[in-house]
């Protein structure tokens, strides 16, 4: 890989510029109606460089990343599979690109239609009675998810339901969420097997129950196989189920979360449905409900009228949670999860849950032939698993976090280090369905070397990565010495 | 398979390693009544070619009307190399760098990123983004009410010259955790905040309070007094601005006496295309000492191993992967490829181009106002200084006449009524550089057409 690549204020000169990509100047004139006390002074600290040097620059930067395009990408929880390009490029038509989030239905009915399409699908893979489309991210959807819950709640004077019960190795978005809908949240333990412990559910199910977060299969990789007896106690008790979406990779087209009885999920576009991460967003979190929430769905919704297609409003749905984005969420990652879903078409939905299991459990049968030790070894993988280094962090003094960072060197993302929290020195591994028998191959071979190093050098692995743009950063340093922004020398 | 890669051949050495007959053997945990029986609502696969078609002729149905439409999504000219290098595959199919070294690309994109929008709001910091300018302004509610120490109450003053969609989402969000927004209302006849609606919160305990410039109307608010206003109270200052507004206007760091405490906006106009509505970004700024208020990821400049300079994630002690009930928020993402669109765009236009387009784009509405102004029928709702959006009244309905333009190919602006049902027939319209003087011309004379097929029709009915 490159190494360093200067700062861009770095290139700067006083007076270059990208001048082809500028308006003409309309000269002092065009803005003389705008009062002096208004105006800015001190013209911004943005860099002053040609065409060339910033696409050099930004084509370096982009050189230092691993990605799905060019490294296997691992990462658990994540599931970072193709993204076909096919799905960016029509998104990317010029029509829709142009088209404005407030212009008129008359000149919106392709876009409407892909959305209602993509709302009608949605609900067929899940199983829920509708969905709505514009929270932005997982995190999003689970935030507009657990407001419908409250509001369900409020709507029939349950005033007493404000706790969410969440499993302990849920994901850090779901007690957060649950704080940020103003609710308390009530951590349960899961058994030895990785399911939820049935006991300690019933103790904490009551009048004061608003609902529980589940992921299935769970953030310990494998399917949560009592998952009726669950539903059946929360909804007894009067609470309602969230599925939270992070895995539905695992399961699409095989078992549906509508079926399993819950009442609300939110479902990750850019996990399951293959839209880009593009290093950290734009995620898309649709929303499904079953016909309780229904009216507590966020706006806005596609609806048909006969041939046309109109936006639903608060005249459709009075008791909305609301609006929770500007205009339409991530309008053009829904583009990008409507395409893919007509790409794969019903067959293909079915293979994407069976093949991205296929591939996590031939990774860990290969793993457990080289001695790797699974944190729930009699279990099935779903569409990704768990490896525990406890033994080689004890014995060798080589933890995960080593070895996540030797993979690096071996030309591998790493996977997702030290989640779920519960599970000492882990790795969780999900290599979705996209990966072919020669890349897993090649990792489990990867791993393989990497613990023989632990055993013979351990110090290369403990010291690793060798190969990257830099070798292990002083994160203490960062979080102290505060250095956020880039400041000219004369001001450092 | 479309995106699978397995031969039979594959699939058969695979199952044998795993020690199973089949792959459906691999569910056998999942209790047998709840295995999908049929996906008969998902329609049969399509190849690459047939997707195409299909997407050509929806975006044919949408067509490319000529928009003059703003109201918080405004059309910029985008410059060719900007998404030519947000679409490759190395910003555009990575993940949050959560591995440093194997990220530095958008570690360092970042800290770019987070220098070009700090100094353009004027602020000291600034995180890596969240969703849009809505939630960025719930966020920054809550954001202040955390880290105002003078007020103990959760009231946010709202006037109602924010954006309205911005309103909702801020009371669908931060209302859930019991924040309370209270509308201040404008001055009818200048489309600004009236200073004497504040006078009834002297003596109110108060968080913040929120101020767009400018404002949804498009007109300039007096953010000097209206700051030292807020300060001189213990009020925190949320400012919402358009970020191609800030080359000329002055930026929020610089607002009164002490200037605002926390810079938000939709970062759309730097890069990004209209696209429906998203996605877009949020940016957030804030003074050095509410760092740690702030949600969202923020990156770091930092040392390795070898005393090199590198960058990473820092402050994760907000976040929910650590902190979880007590995180700052649940946001867990940035829009990553937006910000990543954005500094490029900043990068190629640097202060001066930046300053051209907005000074382009201001004087592209200014000459469709007056122009539009002159028709019959036709006039400004408000005096005084706006920036690039302005509102006209019309002397009739406003839907009707919009649709004629938009049987013509044209979208007028947008329509106030139920958003501002007081102001009468009102309509925000916008020009931006994208447009030339003939596109105004076009406009101006089909208004003009349909204002007056308008007036024929009623004068025969009469």
């Amino acid at each position: 890989m490159r190494s360093h690549e200067k700062v861009i204020f770095e290139y700067s000169h006083p007076g270059r510029g990208a001048t082809d990509q500028w308006p003409s100047d309309p000269g002092p004139a065009a803005t003389a109606d705008i009062p002096a006390k208004l105006r800015r002074t001190q013209a911004p600290l943005l860099p002053e460089v040609g065409e060339l040097e910033t696409v050099r620059h930004f084509t370096r930067l982009s050189q230092l990343n691993f990605s799905i395009d060019t490294h296997f990408y691992p990462l658990g929880s994540c599931t970072m599979k193709y993204n076909p390009k096919a799905c960016n490029q029509y998104a990317m038509l010029p029509e829709f690109l142009g088209r404005h989030p407030l212009g008129p239905e008359s000149h919106g009915q392709g876009f409407l239609a892909c959305m209602y399409e993509l709302q009608e699908m949605l609900k067929e893979v899940t199983g829920m009675q509708a969905v709505a489309l514009s929270p932005m991210a997982g995190a999003h959807g689970e935030f507009a998810g657990v407001a419908m819950i409250r509001a369900y709640h409020r709507s029939r004077g349950d005033l007493a339901r404000n706790e969410i019960i969440v499993p302990e190795a849920a994901h850090g978005t779901n007690p957060a969420t649950a704080t940020m809908c103003g609710c308390v949240v009530r951590e349960i333990p899961v058994n030895a097997d990785g399911d939820i412990d049935i006991d300690a559910l019933k103790a904490a199910v009551g009048p004061n129950t608003a609902g529980i977060m589940l992921t299935n299969p769970s953030t310990l990789g494998v399917f949560e196989r009592r998952i009726q007896e669950v539903a059946q106690i929360v909804h007894s008790a009067g609470g309602l189920l969230y599925y939270d979406g992070a895995n539905l990779n695992a399961i699409l087209g095989k078992v549906r979360p509508g079926d399993m009885g819950f009442d609300v999920i939110h479902m990750n576009l850019h996990k399951t449905f293959s839209t880009p991460h593009g290093g950290g967003g734009p995620g898309a979190g649709a929303v499904g409900v079953g016909a309780r929430l229904q009216p507590f769905l966020p706006l806005p919704i596609v609806g048909r009228q006969g041939e046309r297609y109109r936006w639903l409003t608060e005249t459709d749905l009075p008791q909305s949670i609301g609006r929770l984005s500007a205009f339409m969420g991530n309008a053009g990652v829904l583009l990008r999860a409507y395409i893919y879903m007509r790409m794969l078409g019903r067959e293909g939905m079915q293979r994407v849950g069976e093949y991205a299991t296929l591939n996590a459990n031939y990774l860990l049968a290969l793993l457990r032939e080289r001695g790797f030790e699974p944190a729930y070894p009699a279990r099935r993988a779903s569409h990704e698993f768990i490896i525990t280094l406890k033994k080689q962090a004890r014995e060798l003094e080589v933890t995960a976090m080593d070895f996540a960072k030797r993979l690096l060197d071996h030309g591998f993302h790493a996977p997702t280090t030290y989640f779920p929290l519960l599970v000492p020195e882990c790795l969780l591994i999900e290599p979705t369905e996209t990966e072919s028998k020669d890349i897993l191959d090649a990792f489990a071979t990867a791993m393989a070397q990497i613990q023989s190093e632990a055993e013979q050098e351990s110090e290369r692995v403990t010291s690793a990565p060798h190969t990257m743009p830099v070798r292990r950063l002083d994160d203490v340093r960062a979080a102290k010495q505060l250095d956020l922004t880039w400041k000219p020398i004369a001001q450092s | 398979m479309a995106f699978i890669p397995h031969t039979p051949a594959d699939v058969e050495a695979m199952l044998a390693t795993i020690g199973v007959p089949s792959i459906e053997t691999l569910f056998d945990e999942i209790p047998a009544a709840l295995r999908v029986k049929s996906l008969a609502g998902v329609p049969e696969e399509l190849n690459e070619m047939e997707v195409g078609r299909l997407m050509s002729e929806r975006a044919r149905i949408d067509g490319r009307p000529l928009c003059f439409i703003g109201a918080g999504a405004y059309e910029h000219h985008i410059p060719a190399a900007v998404w030519a290098i947000t679409t490759r595959g190395e910003f555009y199919s990575a993940y949050t760098p959560y591995q440093a070294e194997a990220s530095q690309g958008t570690l360092q994109l970042i800290y770019e990123y987070q220098t070009m929008i700090a100094s353009l709001t004027g602020m000291q910091v600034s995180n890596a983004s969240v969703y849009d300018g809505a939630s960025a302004v719930a966020e920054a509610s809550l954001m202040a009410v955390r880290s105002n120490r003078k007020s103990k109450s959760q009231r946010i003053l709202v006037p109602t010259t924010v954006h309205p969609h911005y309103r909702k989402v801020a009371v669908a969000t931060a209302g859930n955790q019991g924040l309370r927004f209270e509308e201040i209302p404008y001055s009818p006849g200048e489309g600004v905040i009236a200073p004497t609606a504040l006078a009834q919160y002297e003596g109110e305990d108060i968080a913040a309070l929120v101020i767009q410039q400018p404002n949804f109307f498009g007109r300039l608010e007096d953010v000097d007094a209206l700051t030292d206003w807020a300060h001189a109270r213990g009020i925190l200052v949320i400012a919402v601005v358009n970020p191609t507004s800030l080359a000329l206007l002055k930026a929020p760091g610089s607002w009164g006496t002490k200037g605002a405490d926390i810079a938000v906006g939709d970062g759309q106009p730097l890069g990004v295309p209209l696209s429906s509505g998203g996605p877009y970004f949020g940016f957030m700024t804030t003074r050095l000492e509410f760092v740690r208020q702030m949600p969202g990821r923020i990156v770091g400049r930092t040392v390795d191993l070898n005393g090199h300079q590198g960058f990473t994630l820092t402050l994760q002690a907000r976040e929910q992967h650590i902190r979880r009930a007590k995180a700052t928020s649940n946001i867990c993402t940035n829009q990553g490829l937006l910000m990543t669109a954005a500094t490029i765009y900043m990068s190629l236009m640097g202060p001066q181009g930046l300053e051209r387009t907005a000074a382009a784009a201001h004087a592209r509405t200014r000459e469709l106002v007056t122009a539009l102004t002159r028709l019959k029928g036709v006039r400004a709702a408000f005096q005084g200084p706006v920036f690039h959006e302005s509102v006209v009244l019309l002397d009739r309905p406003v839907a009707p006449v919009l649709s004629a333009l938009a049987s013509r190919g044209i979208l007028g602006g947008l329509e106030l009524s139920e958003y501002y049902p007081e102001l009468g027939h009102a309509l925000l319209v916008c020009a931006t550089e994208t447009k030339t003087a003939a596109d105004i011309e076009s406009y101006v004379a089909a208004l003009n057409e349909v204002m007056q097929s308008a007036r024929t029709t009623e004068g025969r009915a009469a």
